[in-house]
Formats: C-alpha cells, sequence, structure tokens
C-alpha cells in the first residue's frame, strides 16, 4: 500500500508538467512574498516617519485652481475632482496631438518625396530641424518666444469678435437656448442616413461595378440636414461675446496659450518622425505596384490609394504606434510651460500639499500606462485590420 | 531554487535596511561623512543663491552654514542641493538632504502629515503681489479679473486661492513650475501680477529688466514664518538645528558679533555668556557637540542681525527693512529661548 502511494507520489514528480507547474506556484509564492514584504516595510516606515498614506485625501478639498479645466472646477473642489480635471486636460492634448501630428506627418512625408524640389528640400528641413531639437526646448521657444509677442490684452489684435493676445484666442461661446435638441436630432438622423448611404455604395459597387460618391455626398447630406434643423428650429443659440475689460478681456471662449504651445510643439515635433515613417513606407512598396496599376488604366490618384497606402501602411503603422506612445507620453512636458496636465496638478501641486510621493506617482502611473495601453491596443486592432490577408 | 529564495530575501532585508536608515541618526552620519547636504532654492538672491563661481550665499544658505559651524567649527562643511520648490518635501523625506533651508512656510499640515519637523522662524514674511507700474494698480482689491503668475507647489498657490475666494475676485491662475520661468512669464506680459512672498518679490523684482516699472502692493495677504526643516523623529538633529538659530538671535541680543567674539569670551565675567561662549562647562554636551559649538557659530556665521544685514538689508539689493524681523526687543517678532 505504501509502496504504491510512494511510487505514485514519484510519478507525479517525475512528470514534466507538473514539476514546471510546481515550480511556478513556487516562484509566484515567493514574488508575493517579497511584494507584500516591501509593502508592509513601506507602510511601517512611513508611519514611523509620520508620513500620511492612503488615497482619502481625494476626498480633502484641494484649495487650489487650475488654468484649465474642461469639466466644472472650483478651488472648494476636492484634490479626486482636481485629478480628473488634469486627467482629462492630458487626454484631450494627447488625442488632439496625435490627430494633428498624423495629418503633418503625412503631409511632410509625402512633401519629401515631392518631384517639386522646393516642397521636397522645405519638408526635409522642417524634418531635420524639428527631430533634432529637444522637445522641451521646442515648447520654451513656442511658450516663451513667439506666443509672448503677440500684443498685451489693452491692444489686441480683433478681428469682429475675436481677439488675439498674449493671454490667448478669445472667441464667441456659443450658448444653446431651447429647442436645440431638434438640431442634435437632425445631426444624428443625418449621421444615420449617411453611413446608410456608404454601406449601400459599397454593394452596389461590389454587385454592379458601378461607383457612387458616396463620401462626398454624405458630407453634403449631414451639412444640409443640420442646416435645415437649424432654419425650422430658428437658429436656438446665442453667443457669449468676448469684451474687454480692465486687465483682460472676459467672456467668450478662450484658448490660453499654454494649451497652443503644448499642442504645436508636440504635434511638430511628433509630426516630423512620422514624415519620416510615412515616406519610409511609401517607398517600401515596390515600384513595379505602381507600374502594375498604371497598367491597368488606374488613375494616379486611385493607384495611391487602393495600390501603394495599403501596402505602404502595413510598414507604417507598427512604428507609427510608438509615435502615438511617444506623444502622449510627451504631453508631460507640458507642465514645465504651465499647462495643467496630470503632472503639473498631481505630481507637482497635489504632491506638494499632501506630501504623499508614493500615493500620487502612483497614480501618475496608472494614468500612463494605461492610456499608453489603450492607444497600443487600438493601433493593434487597426494593424491587425490593415495587415495582409492571405486567402 | 533554494539560493534564488535566498538571494530575494537578502536583496529585501537590504531594501528594508536601505529604507530604515533615514530614520537614523542624522548627526552621526553627518560626522561621517564630515559634511552637511543642505537643501536651498534654485536661486532667490538674498535668501540662497549661487554667485558666478558656485559660492552660495544668503540668510537660508547661513542657516546651513551655522549648523556645520556647530558641529564641525567650520562653516563651509555644508553642500548644496538646489531644489524646486515641487522636490523640496520629497528630497528630505527620502533622506537625499540632512536638511531643508529653502524659505520654507511653516504650516499645520506640513508639520504634522508630511513626516517632517520645522525648527525655528529665521525670517517672518508675508505674501504680496507685485504689479506693473502703468496698469495703475494701488491695492490688492483691485485686482478683479486680473491674470497672476506664480510657481507650483507653495503655500502661495493656496493663499491666492483663498484670498480671491474671500473677495469674490475672478482670476485667471497661470501655474508655473520653476520660479525663474513664472517670473519670465510676468515679464513677457502672461500675467497683470506675480505673487510669492514679499521678501521673494523684492527679490525677484531685483532680477527683472527694469525693477522700477513694477510696484510691490501694499496688502499682506498671509502669515509666512519661514525657517529650516528637518525629518520628523530625530530630536537630536532638530535641536541643533533649531539651537544654531537661536544661538544667534541671543548673541545678538547680548551684542555679540563675529568681531568682538574672541575678545568677549576670554574677558568677559558674565556667567550666562561664558557658558554660551563654552568659557565654563559644556553646554555642547547634550547636543552631543563640543564646549565651543555657539562660539563657532557666531565667530564663523555672526549673529543673526549680521545675518540679516548681509544678505537681505537695506544696502544689499535685495533691500528689504528690518521690520518684523527685529528683535523682539527692538519692536519686531525675533525672540529666542535662552540658553542656559
Amino acid at each position: 500500500m505504501s509502496d504504491q502511494n510512494s511510487s505514485s507520489i514519484k510519478n507525479f514528480l517525475n512528470d514534466a508538467g507538473n514539476r514546471a507547474l510546481i515550480f511556478q506556484a513556487l516562484l509566484l509564492a515567493v514574488v508575493v512574498f517579497v511584494g507584500y514584504y516591501l509593502f508592509s516595510n513601506l507602510q511601517a516606515n512611513l508611519a514611523d516617519q509620520g508620513i500620511s498614506t492612503g488615497f482619502e485625501f481625494l476626498n480633502q478639498p484641494a484649495g487650489f485652481p487650475v488654468l484649465i479645466h474642461l469639466i466644472e472646477y472650483t478651488e472648494a473642489n476636492t484634490y479626486g475632482r482636481a485629478f480628473v480635471v488634469a486627467l482629462i486636460n492630458t487626454v484631450v492634448i494627447s488625442l488632439l496631438g496625435i490627430a494633428l501630428a498624423t495629418v503633418i506627418g503625412v503631409v511632410m512625408g509625402l512633401a519629401r518625396l515631392s518631384n517639386n524640389w522646393l516642397v521636397a528640400r522645405l519638408a526635409t528641413v522642417y524634418v531635420e530641424t524639428l527631430r533634432n531639437i529637444p522637445l522641451l526646448l521646442q515648447m520654451f521657444f513656442w511658450y516663451f518666444a513667439v506666443l509672448a509677442t503677440l500684443p498685451i490684452p489693452k491692444n489686441s489684435i480683433i478681428f469682429g469678435d475675436f481677439f488675439l493676445n498674449k493671454r490667448g484666442i478669445y472667441s464667441p461661446n456659443p450658448i444653446t437656448q431651447d429647442g436645440f435638441g431638434i438640431v442634435i436630432a437632425g445631426f444624428i438622423l443625418s449621421i444615420i442616413a449617411s453611413i446608410a448611404l456608404v454601406v449601400w455604395a459599397k454593394k452596389r459597387q461590389t454587385r454592379t461595378g458601378l461607383w457612387f460618391p458616396a463620401y462626398w455626398a454624405s458630407f453634403g447630406t449631414i451639412i444640409v440636414i443640420t442646416f435645415l434643423a437649424l432654419v425650422v428650429s430658428g437658429f436656438p443659440i446665442e453667443f457669449d461675446l468676448p469684451q474687454k475689460s480692465r486687465f483682460n478681456v472676459t467672456g467668450g471662449m478662450v484658448l490660453p496659450p499654454e494649451f497652443v504651445a503644448v499642442l504645436v510643439a508636440l504635434s511638430t515635433y511628433t509630426g516630423a518622425f512620422i514624415a519620416e515613417i510615412v515616406r519610409a513606407g511609401i517607398l517600401s512598396v515596390n515600384w513595379g505596384q505602381t507600374e502594375a496599376a498604371r497598367s491597368l488604366g488606374l488613375k494616379d490618384s486611385l493607384t495611391q490609394r487602393l495600390i501603394v497606402l495599403p501596402q505602404a501602411l502595413r510598414v507604417i503603422i507598427p512604428p507609427l504606434t510608438s509615435q502615438f506612445l511617444n506623444l502622449a507620453k510627451n504631453s508631460s512636458l507640458g507642465a514645465a510651460i504651465a499647462y495643467p496636465e496630470l503632472v503639473a496638478v498631481v505630481m507637482g501641486t497635489t504632491l506638494n500639499q499632501t506630501g504623499q510621493a508614493i500615493e500620487n506617482i502612483g497614480l501618475c502611473m496608472l494614468v500612463y500606462g494605461t492610456l499608453s495601453l489603450s492607444i497600443s491596443m487600438f493601433m493593434n486592432w487597426y494593424n491587425k485590420k490593415m495587415s495582409l490577408i492571405e486567402r | 531554487m533554494k539560493s534564488n529564495v535566498g538571494k530575494l530575501l537578502s536583496t529585501a532585508a537590504i531594501a528594508a535596511t536601505i529604507s530604515t536608515g533615514a530614520a537614523a541618526a542624522t548627526l552621526d552620519d553627518v560626522k561621517a561623512k564630515g559634511f552637511i547636504q543642505c537643501g536651498v532654492s534654485q536661486g532667490v538672491p538674498g535668501f540662497s543663491n549661487a554667485d558666478v563661481n558656485g559660492n552660495w550665499t544668503g540668510i537660508d544658505v547661513d542657516a546651513c552654514r551655522a549648523t556645520a559651524a556647530a558641529i564641525f567649527g567650520d562653516a563651509q562643511a555644508v553642500k548644496f542641493t538646489p531644489l524646486s520648490a515641487k522636490e523640496r518635501f520629497t528630497a528630505l523625506q527620502s533622506g537625499e538632504i540632512d536638511m531643508l533651508s529653502r524659505n520654507t512656510t511653516w504650516t499645520y499640515t506640513r508639520d504634522t502629515s508630511l513626516g517632517l519637523d520645522f525648527t525655528a522662524v529665521n525670517f517672518y514674511d508675508g505674501q504680496g503681489f507685485m504689479a506693473r507700474k502703468d496698469l495703475g494698480v494701488e491695492s490688492a482689491l483691485d485686482l478683479d479679473g486680473a491674470t497672476v503668475c506664480t510657481e507650483q507647489g507653495t503655500t502661495t498657490e493656496l493663499n491666492m486661492a483663498d484670498f480671491f475666494r474671500k473677495h469674490k475676485m475672478n482670476y485667471v491662475p497661470v501655474i508655473v513650475q520653476k520660479a525663474d520661468e513664472a517670473l519670465a512669464a510676468y515679464a513677457s506680459g502672461r500675467c497683470d501680477v506675480f505673487t510669492t512672498d514679499k521678501s521673494g518679490l523684492a527679490a525677484h523684482r531685483s532680477k527683472l529688466s527694469d525693477p522700477n516699472a513694477h510696484v510691490i502692493l501694499p496688502e499682506t495677504i498671509s502669515k509666512e514664518p519661514l525657517g529650516p526643516v528637518v525629518r520628523h523623529g530625530d530630536n537630536q538633529w532638530k535641536d541643533i538645528v533649531t539651537w544654531a538659530m537661536f544661538v544667534q538671535v541671543n548673541a545678538e541680543e547680548m551684542g555679540i558679533n563675529s568681531k568682538n567674539v574672541a575678545k568677549i569670551k576670554s574677558e568677559s565675567n558674565d556667567p550666562g555668556i561664558r557658558r554660551l561662549l563654552g568659557a565654563e562647562g559644556n553646554m555642547g554636551e547634550s547636543l552631543g557637540l563640543g564646549a565651543d559649538w555657539a562660539y563657532n557659530i557666531i565667530a564663523e556665521v555672526g549673529n543673526y542681525g549680521e545675518v540679516f544685514e548681509r544678505n537681505v538689508g537695506p544696502n544689499t539689493p535685495v533691500g528689504l527693512p528690518r521690520g518684523i524681523n527685529n528683535l523682539w526687543t527692538e519692536g519686531g517678532v525675533m525672540y529666542a529661548p535662552p540658553v542656559r
């Protein structure tokens, strides 16, 4: 009996799979133990030094102002709310930066390949200059050298109801009135109609080979229907106009120079890298592909759109993803020129007022980790969609 | 496998000793390495500022030098770490510096929840506003709608918010990471007003291209007692830094300065002075220091009055009047417990 038992244990231990499992479990236990040990050690030491711990501070009133807040925020709100405000600022600048950098990058990448000598050289100068100067320096340049040369509020440059000065760009702020629901409904309706139109056009083309300009048509549909809705509801929008006051221009909407400087610096800097990626992607598509397309009688624009670009994208997307991730992380440099993003608000002010370095840095790391992984996941999905499907 | 576990455990043990090391006796660490690592500002004239040769001067620098003189008899046994406002507390908490002397305001929250202890006040300050003269602003109460520049991570940020809320005034806050860039933003016209402690305003104004085009508004909107900070829980170290300051105030009160201290030590019959200067007994023993600790402070750094006049007094570029920082016997609030 006991012999049988011991031999079955032996057999169990001699099985490579079982052994691997046991070692994995042991390793996991050690990692958990060490992690727990370090964590409790940290807790004990923080308590010894009299430093507060935990996330209760997020419910305390913050007491400090934030320059740019897209949701309601006052000094009486909590640190938690200030964190959300800063998070939104980071996400907004990252997404806008990514969109703008992509446009700049594609345009500049194509320009470098242009047959026009001047255009190609200008694009080369742009790329070589911007990608070889540190980003922080470029932010300081835009903020202190370029935007600071604008006039003071008293001497604002005025176009109608728009004001431009050192403190930002002021524009009328649309305030929706009763009946605006009709406009929103019209807008949504037109979008649904355009999607249906595009789907129908695609189906028809597969079936009959006839082509229909669906994108232009849907663009027109959206504009016409939304405008009709505006007319029907009697233009339910009023504008809060900016006005000069003693110190500043008040009222209206304002785009502060901090925001503009960070956005311009981020998108032109990353755009220079994207330009090179786009150029490399297009050059990687064999010239024979273009020749083949031409010999089939395709127009140049269609050759680019249907033959070259889809193949180039397979080369472009993976390095493009890392540029997007870089841009999102580089947005933290905005802290240096007073753009109230995550690092400025959480690791600057909140950390300093609460003294809880570990919690605040942890929060920031979590946010940047999540943001980067989300961008990465989206780009991986897009990459998969664009990759070569072998039949 | 076993040896791996052993390695991991010993790594963890090392991590544990490093993190507890910070709470150990700072005096022993300082004596062992032979100098004090002192956290100062990145450049506030009169408080802590480095000249072209890298020599630090200022009232906050002298607080570190006085401590070094007390311990080593050498006011030069200090190394400086320039810190921004937002870095300073973490640098002290983590043990990167031994003491923080960086025009830091003593507040309830900082004293109780940051794991830090304030030692003494070496400058009584208050927050004020600086504006361009041509705006015609005469009072801080005229600032409704103004754009205000300030440095991030200071009590200034909170006081400013409280002030505008209290007076139901609107304002646009531009909060910049470093003091110099906040000042640059103000100088470029991004802001109407620059706010920080009044001593700082005077110091920063001296850095502007045309100091006379700017006016410091009369209101003082807060109490800002500034002083050196140490880690919580090392009482001996806290006592040394505290009493290095108190000795300077007492010396001024007794009329002892860096020039006459040697003479007074050899000639005085006053038992209080003889005890203080180490001519009789050993007052330094209870701090873990030598008998001549106070003598060294006065001989090498000077009394409080000398420190003030040398760094921020009326004959310096900062040019602050003694005002509230005068001795209690002269109408100010500088008052130190007696050395006995």
